[in-house]
């Protein structure tokens, strides 16, 4: 089973539910993974504290022309979308950085002059915390192919037992890709006009999707009853609700989990996971 | 004319409610939000939208059931699984291929191959841009559709119109609200900007996202600066980014305490310097100084 953490609105708490709800379960026996998508800013290994036991190169395929069979020809060019390739004077020139690695240069060309060669973009790390199975994935600084090493990472998820997915903030391509072919979403926000601004178009993503989810509130004494209204007009579930605690944010800064800091709060991620559990049996 | 881009690696740390603060104090400046994905700016300063235009980030293949003889070229060169077996049947063939527009990246490579021509590449819709006025002065801003990419492109187009728009109205200054993260949307606002300030919290998670936004504005050859919010939720670690940002010759312009102004004033849809005078206004101050003695 696959459950996704995902959020419209950054920093409202997407990791410390994932790695909170990830170690919960694990506690109990069960084989839990948590995976880490968040590829361009990666904080669920700061909580986690994994022992890594591989670490492997994440690369693309782009490009490599052979000078000597190029005629110049630019058809290569003429079908890149990404302006990655093109012929300027009869001289092919390369892009690396803006390809999308689509395989069209390479398919169209006349010559055979264009091979594929590796870049890479990011390195996956896979190990273990504390008995669970841990993976991330930590893009290149510079590098655009997030999507591309969410879907390297997400190769990895187990085939049995809870997989948690830490999904990067936003509702766009690396939402997407690491949302997709997930059981459930759960989606993390807080009770703000930013935070009920961002959960709709979060909403309108999954529905989009079509995923069942529901929502969790994080913080959810500051701010106003939009979030509820909304949630409440929509028929939306609401299945966590944490709290503001100045003991909370404290531990978060220090790295450590809440179930770590404060007492009651792994029977509460339990609860949740009895919550998706329960959604996902009468589904 | 000069650019300020402010960034935060990590999200939620307060980056829109500074943005919104700096465009109250600014006297001559166009405001754009750069945060597409999640665009949260307009409900602080409320912009009436005088122009509407739609954003096209780039085209998307669609398969022509009539035509489509079933042979399957277009799934086997799709390198982004976005080609499926489930359309409806024609003369041909019992079920045709199509072509999901969530997995589709427009790459062409369907379109060009397809041996009976049956596969259209159409202008995408991704989103709409828009021309406001609000009560500080100019501003562009964006919807992106829902489930759309292309959030890079649509950064780059707000940037430009900022600027044409800052031309026309003889700003000084174009002030940018940009998104979490180190990705395309990022590099897209911060490209060619004059000065990047980046909003941190003091986590263990704010200074690791911290180190790896301000190596990409590094990369760049961006002037940075860096504020600390919620500095007292850990004093410790808001002395290490100190440290480590100054040891880096990074300047940390300010340290703003938790406050619950932040949220209050969203709520009201206030800037922070219009709902509170206090401590906060005044750092807040402060910190808009050394911005605009740094864009000189």
């Amino acid at each position: 089973m696959k459950i996704a953490v995902a959020s419209g609105k950054g920093g409202t708490g997407k990791t410390t539910i994932a790695t909170n709800l990830a170690a919960s379960i694990s506690q109990t026996g069960q084989k839990v993974q948590y995976l880490d998508c968040d590829v361009e800013e990666p904080n669920g290994h700061i909580f986690l504290k994994p022992e890594v036991e591989s670490s492997e190169d994440v690369t693309v395929g782009v490009p490599e022309v052979d000078r000597d069979k190029c005629t110049g020809c630019d058809k290569c060019g003429q079908l890149c979308q990404y302006s990655a390739i093109t012929c300027v004077k009869g001289k092919v020139l390369v892009f690396e950085e803006l390809c999308h690695s689509c395989g069209g240069c390479m398919a169209i060309c006349p010559e055979g002059a264009i091979i594929e060669k590796q870049r890479k973009i990011g390195v996956a790390e896979f190990g273990n915390s504390n008995g669970m199975y841990f993976g991330h994935g930590r893009l290149n600084i510079g590098a655009i192919q997030t999507p591309a090493l969410i879907r390297y990472v997400k190769q990895k998820a187990l085939n049995d037992g809870v997989t948690i997915l830490d999904v990067p903030p936003g509702t766009s391509c690396p939402v997407i890709e690491a949302v997709k072919a997930s059981d459930f979403v759960l989606l993390v926000t807080e009770p703000t006009p930013f935070g009920l601004n961002d959960l709709e178009l979060a909403v309108g993503m999954v529905r989009q999707l079509k995923l069942p989810f529901a929502v969790a509130i994080n913080r959810s004494d500051i701010g106003d009853e939009s979030v509820l209204e909304y949630c409440d007009e929509q028929n939306i579930e609401i299945i966590l609700d944490v709290p503001n605690d100045r003991l909370i944010a404290e531990a978060y800064s220090q790295g450590i989990k809440i179930i770590d800091a404060l007492p009651g709060y792994e029977e509460k991620f339990l609860e949740l996971y009895c919550e998706i559990n329960a959604r996902l049996a009468v589904k | 004319m000069k650019e300020l881009v402010i960034i935060s690696g990590k999200g939620g740390t307060g980056k829109t409610s500074i943005v919104a603060a700096f465009a109250a104090l600014a006297k001559n400046a166009v405001m754009a939000d750069c945060d597409v994905d999640a665009a949260d700016l307009h409900l602080v300063l409320e912009p009436k939208v005088m122009q509407t235009s739609d954003f096209t980030g780039g085209k998307k293949a669609s398969v022509i059931a009539e035509k489509c003889i079933g042979c399957g070229k277009c799934q086997d060169m799709c390198r982004f699984n976005a080609i499926h077996l489930n359309g409806l049947g024609n003369d041909v063939v019992e079920k045709t291929y199509t072509v999901d527009p969530v997995s589709c990246e427009g790459c062409k490579v369907c379109v060009e191959f397809c041996p009976v021509d049956a596969i259209e590449f159409k202008d995408a819709v991704n989103g709409q841009w828009f021309i406001s006025k609000t009560r500080f002065g100019p501003m562009v801003h964006a919807r992106l559709g829902i489930a759309e990419e292309n959030s890079g492109k649509l950064v780059t187009v707000i940037r430009k119109e900022a600027k044409k728009l800052a031309q026309q109205k003889k700003k000084d200054l174009l002030i940018v609200d940009g998104s979490p993260g180190i990705g395309c949307p990022v590099i897209a606002s911060i490209t060619g900007a004059n000065l990047v300030l980046i909003v941190t919290e003091p986590t263990l998670s704010g200074i690791h996202d911290l180190q790896r936004v301000a190596q990409l504005t590094a990369n760049f050859g961006i002037e940075t600066l860096v504020c600390v919010n919620k500095a007292d939720i850990n004093p410790e670690i808001t002395d290490r980014i100190c440290d480590n940002t100054r040891k880096h010759g990074l300047k940390v312009i300010g340290r703003i305490p938790y406050d619950e102004a932040f949220t209050k004033a969203q709520i009201m849809k206030a800037t922070l310097v219009e709902y509170t005078g206090g401590d906060i206004t005044e750092r807040i101050k402060a910190m808009w100084r050394e911005v605009t003695s740094a864009l000189g």
